[in-house]
Order: C-alpha cells, then structure tokens, then sequence
C-alpha cells in the first residue's frame, strides 16, 4: 500500500500558521488592540480601575449573553432580527403578571421564559417549513413583537412602561438569579489585599461581581462545548456549511435550527430577565437595535455570514471590544455620538479580515 | 458468480407521462464492480435513486440478499447495508476531514453523565481508514474544502466502506476529475472490490469503466440493451455500443447530405 509515501509537494505547517486560521483571531487580536488603545487614551480616568471594569463588562455581558447563542444560529446558517423585540416582549411579561395579576416574580420569570421559547419555536418553524430566509422571517417577528409589546402594554396598564417590580422581586426565590451580585466574600479579601481600590468610607469599590458577567462567561463556555464537543455542534456546522449533504447523512438539520431558534429567544428572555430586576422595571422599548449589536459582535467573532464557520469564544470576545468601546469613549470624554461610526467601522474592518483569514483557512494546508 | 447482494426484476419507474425506465433488470454481487453505462438521459440517475430508496419502483422489485424489499427512506437503504455516493459528495466543505467522515454517526465518549464527541478517536480514524486506502492526510482536522476533487471522492467512498457498505453506488465518481485523480478513485474502486464490496459504477467513461468493470450494462432511454461480462466484449465494441456507433454513422450521413445539399 501506498501509505507511507509522502506528497513532496506538502510543506509542514507550522504552529503559528494554523494559529492564524481560527476564527476567533481577528476578534482576539481586535480586543488587544482597543486594550491598548484606551489604555493610552484613557489610562488614568478609572476606565481599567475595578468599578470601571465591572462597568465595562457588565455592558459587555448583556450583550454577549445574546451575542453566544447568535452565534451558534448564525453559523448554522440562520439569523434572529427578532431578540431586540423579544427583549421587550419579555421585560413585558415578567412585569404585568406580576405587577397588575399579582403573580409571583418566579412564575412571571418562567412565564416569559416559556413564552419566549415558544415564540423562538415559531420563528424556526416558520422558517423550516417555509424555507424563506430568516433575515425576513424574523424581520416580520421583530415588527409584531415590538406591535404586540406596545399594544399590550398600554392595553393594560395605560403607559409603556411597568415599574414597581422591585419591591415584588424582594424575596422572591429566583431574585438572585438574575440580579445582584456574587463572590463578594472574594472582592473583600481582594480588597484587603490592596489589589481592588476602596473607597473613602473604607469598602471595597465594588461589593461584587455582577451575576450577568457570571451569566455571560457561563453561557460562552456552554456553547463553545456544544459547538466543539458535542454531537449537536456537528450537526450546527454542517446545517450552515452544506445544509443538503448534512440532511443526506441523517443530520435532523430542521430540528437543529428549531433549537437554535429557541435558544436565541431564552437568551432574549435571560437578557430581560436580568434589566428588569436590576431595573426595577420593564419597558416597551427595551432592547432595541440589540438584535444589530448581537450580530456586530459575533461577525467581529468570525463567524460568518453565510454560516458553517465561526465561534462562541469569538462572540465573547466581540461582545467584550463593544463593552470597552462603549464605555471607553465615555471615560475619555470623546462624545458618545461617535460611538456607533466606531462600532459600524470596526464591524466593516472585522469582516474584510475574517474572509481573509477563512480564505487562508481554507487554502491548501 | 455468487449470489447478488441486491437485485431489481424487470423495474418501471414513471414520471406522469415519462417513461424514466422500462422493465430493467440490474444486480450487483459481493467482490464485483458492474459498471452501469449510458448517455445523459438514459435513466442513469432514475435507476441509481430506485436503488438507493429515493423512489419507490412503479413496477418489478427489488431484492436484498434474495428477499423482496421496500425502502421506506434513503436512510433504510443504507442500513441494508447500499450506500450511494452522489456527485456532490455530501461532504461540507468548511468542515474538517475527521468531522465529514462521523457527520450523522458521531462517536460519542461518556463522561459521567455527559456524553461528548470523541475528537481524537475521529481523528485517528479517519486518518487511519484514508491511509488504508492510499490517501495519505496532511491532518484530519484540515477542513475538506482544501482537498482536491479525488481525495474528496476517496473520502466519501471510505467513509461508506468504514460505516459497513456491502454495495457502494459511485455515481460518475472520476468524471470531473484529471488524469491522475481519477486513477485514484479507480484505484480505490479495485480496492473495495478486493474487500468484498459490490460497486455499481454510475459512467459515461468507458476508458474508465473498462479498467476496473467486470459486468457493464448499458441503458439507453429507459432501457436496459444488454449486459455484458468482460469476457464478453472488448473495449472498442463497448465504446460503440455506448457512443451509439449507428447514430454516429446516421449523423455523419446526414451532414454529407446537408453539405451536398447546399447551395454552392
């Protein structure tokens, strides 16, 4: 047999070569780069002091809560306009259940956490069965959601916004879940040891970790398992890199993308879920243009557009340069109109990089 | 010769009013490569789909192992062991080599409660199964799209050979390829053949077919003209049967008359 004669036209690849063909590099090199950026803009405004970190990923975390499983969706070839909606839709229901119907704050959480998987359901239904692009699907969702949020809302309760949940969510069992902070314990004795500032009254700056960064890192790392490790992952590549061979080798390809749609409507609902306990209140305009920004965030990720390759680690790393980006130009005092132009250019320069780095991945190795 | 692995007795299959094949009679035994040649729209992929559980026959059946079958679904095919290698592959491109070869039949490994894809036993084998076959990988996680037209097919057929194919269809396996990609292919056809495997070999290439068939039936607008063992027929009568050597000569006649006919 031929098995041991070489190709003498096959050079060794090296380390660093197939480095360079990840998907998330380009985002990895861009979270360096704003890094280095505010740290010489900014480095003396308190943007890299404990209370600005938190501040910068907590807005990060938001973002890549929703950011982890667009991802997962988008490299299977799908994409969700209707999460900015589905945030609304979902502050929503969390709040007049409990607010006007007296129901308590939990079963308002799984209400809306319900609803919400239902609806994603639908979505990749309608999808699948009609086999119309997503991008007008849920472009239709995105319009209904917001129609039905608003009409709802001021059917009910006469205004657009619900507050007064707080006082509800007091003691209530799922509260900490969503709100509040942990590992404070931690920060304290962090604190001690000099390396978190405290403030004049002698506490710690911060008191803890907000739980959505606990939320957002926990969410990343399960997707990246399900994309890298799991038997669905598999089926979530080929469903968006050559959906008919997939379905030609028994992969369920419209069960998959029924699951991703679900999943980027539970994580619409979580995002909501966490603003409105923080918060204290819902509103029909929650979560606009957040549907834009997921996607912003996981194309500066890798992944591409036209699905079957990507990352979750990638959206995480996206999710974290709109984070700094966002509150960096705040800390340096540029004025935060600027921020969008920032964000669209540095999508535009993301994506001219990542086809060059796919076309290097998918060149003759 | 042995008894076929899977036959069809006398097969109709019609499209409303199409008559996409008539009364053709087709088998295939274990250790043998019959070649199945014939001109676009001689009912080459009709015939290849009956077989593989596409379509339902109108008429005749087809038999397993000597056994009346029906296939509910291309899935059931393959689990009676007839797998069919279509021209596109059904390989993803962006994906890697290892992960192409165990897509639908991932292996799984336990880790206490969760079960995950097993990288590694991917990898290795599906390194190991290409070399055993002559292809020799750069890495099993290079994504397939960076293979040539060949390795591609040699992928796809190893990986029907691996998951316990007794009959393999290659459906115009070397037609798109060069010279020496397709001796590749050809190559690993002798291969299968070598380990027991029934091939049907979809062709319009004779030169190809001849080298590795040991039966060729020739199909012709739904019908089946005849099949002929090697011994049978050499290559130049094959190549005109196929070619249609009297509808070669009709046409040339019918040039020299309109060459003649025409004005000066």
């Amino acid at each position: 047999m031929a098995a041991e004669v070489r190709d003498e036209r096959i050079r060794s690849v090296s380390r660093l070569s197939r480095l360079l063909s990840r998907p998330e590099l380009g985002a990895a090199a861009g979270t360096v780069l704003v890094f280095v950026f505010f740290a010489i803009t900014a480095g003396n405004t308190g943007l890299f002091s404990a209370k600005g970190i938190i501040n910068f990923l907590e807005v990060s975390a938001q973002l890549g809560i929703l950011a982890a499983p667009v991802a997962l969706l988008m490299i299977a070839g799908e994409f969700d306009l209707s999460v900015g909606s589905m945030i609304g839709f979902a502050g929503i229901l969390i709040a007049i259940p409990s607010v006007f119907w007296g129901w308590p704050i939990w079963l308002s959480l799984l209400f809306s956490f319900a609803v919400c998987g239902g609806i994603g359901a639908l979505n990749g239904l309608a999808v699948v069965k009609t086999g119309l692009p997503s991008f007008i699907v849920t472009l239709g969702s995105l319009f209904m959601l917001r129609g039905l949020t608003l009409g709802l809302t001021r059917g009910i309760s006469g205004r657009t916004q619900v507050s007064g949940v707080h006082e509800l969510a007091l003691n209530d069992p799922l509260n900490s879940l969503f709100s509040g902070q942990v590992f404070s314990g931690l920060i304290a004795w962090l604190s001690d040891m000099g390396l978190v500032g405290k403030r004049a009254d002698g506490l710690p700056s911060i008191s803890g970790i907000p739980v959505s960064i606990v939320w957002w890192i926990a969410l990343t790392l399960i997707c990246t398992w399900l994309l890298t490790r799991s038997r669905f992952g598999n089926w979530i590549f080929a469903a968006g890199g050559e959906a008919n061979a997939a379905r030609n080798l028994g992969v369920p390809v419209a069960r998959t993308k029924i699951t991703l749609f679900v999943m980027t409507a539970m994580a619409a609902a979580l995002f909501a879920a966490i603003q409105v306990l923080v918060t204290g209140s819902a509103d029909t305009l929650r979560g606009t243009q957040k549907e834009f920004e997921a996607i912003i965030a996981v194309v500066i990720g890798g992944t591409l557009l036209t699905g079957g390759y990507g990352s979750a680690v990638g959206a995480m790393f996206g999710a974290l340069i709109f984070g700094v980006v966002q509150m960096g130009i705040f800390y340096t005092g540029i004025d935060t109109d600027w921020f969008k132009l920032f964000m669209g250019a540095m999508m535009v320069i993301a994506v001219l990089f990542n086809s060059y780095v796919r076309n290097r991945a998918m060149r003759s190795r | 010769m042995a008894e076929p692995y899977v036959e069809l007795k006398s097969v109709s299959k019609y499209f409303g009013s199409v008559v996409a094949l008539k009364d053709v009679s087709f088998d295939v035994c274990p250790g043998e490569v019959h070649c199945l040649l014939g001109d676009n729209g001689a009912g080459k992929s009709t015939l290849i789909k009956t077989l593989s559980g596409v379509y339902a026959p109108d008429e005749g059946e087809i038999r397993v192992q000597g056994k009346p079958t029906r296939f509910a679904s291309p899935a059931d095919t393959r689990n009676s062991g007839i797998a069919a290698v279509y021209q596109d592959l059904a390989l993803v491109p962006l994906m890697s080599v290892a992960r192409n070869f165990f897509l639908g039949r991932e292996p799984m490994r336990k880790f206490g409660p969760i079960s995950q894809f097993d990288a590694e036993f991917a990898n290795r084998t599906a390194y190991d199964e290409l070399s055993a076959m002559g292809i020799q990988l750069r890495d099993p996680e290079q994504p397939v799209g960076t293979l040539s037209g060949g390795e591609r097919q040699c992928l796809a057929i190893a990986r029907a050979v691996y998951f316990g194919a007794k009959v393999l269809i290659l459906d115009e396996p070397t037609s798109a390829l060069g010279v020496h990609q397709a001796s590749v292919v050809l190559k690993l056809i002798v291969q299968s053949k070598a380990r027991g495997i029934g091939v049907i070999f979809i062709s319009h290439n004779v030169h190809h077919a001849y080298v590795v068939g040991d039966r060729f039936t020739l199909l012709k607008r739904g019908r089946c003209t005849g099949t002929y063992a090697k011994s049978e027929i050499d290559r130049d009568q094959l190549l005109n049967l196929m070619a249609g050597g009297k509808e070669l000569v009709d046409l040339e006649q019918e040039l020299n008359r309109a060459v003649k006919g025409s004005p000066a």
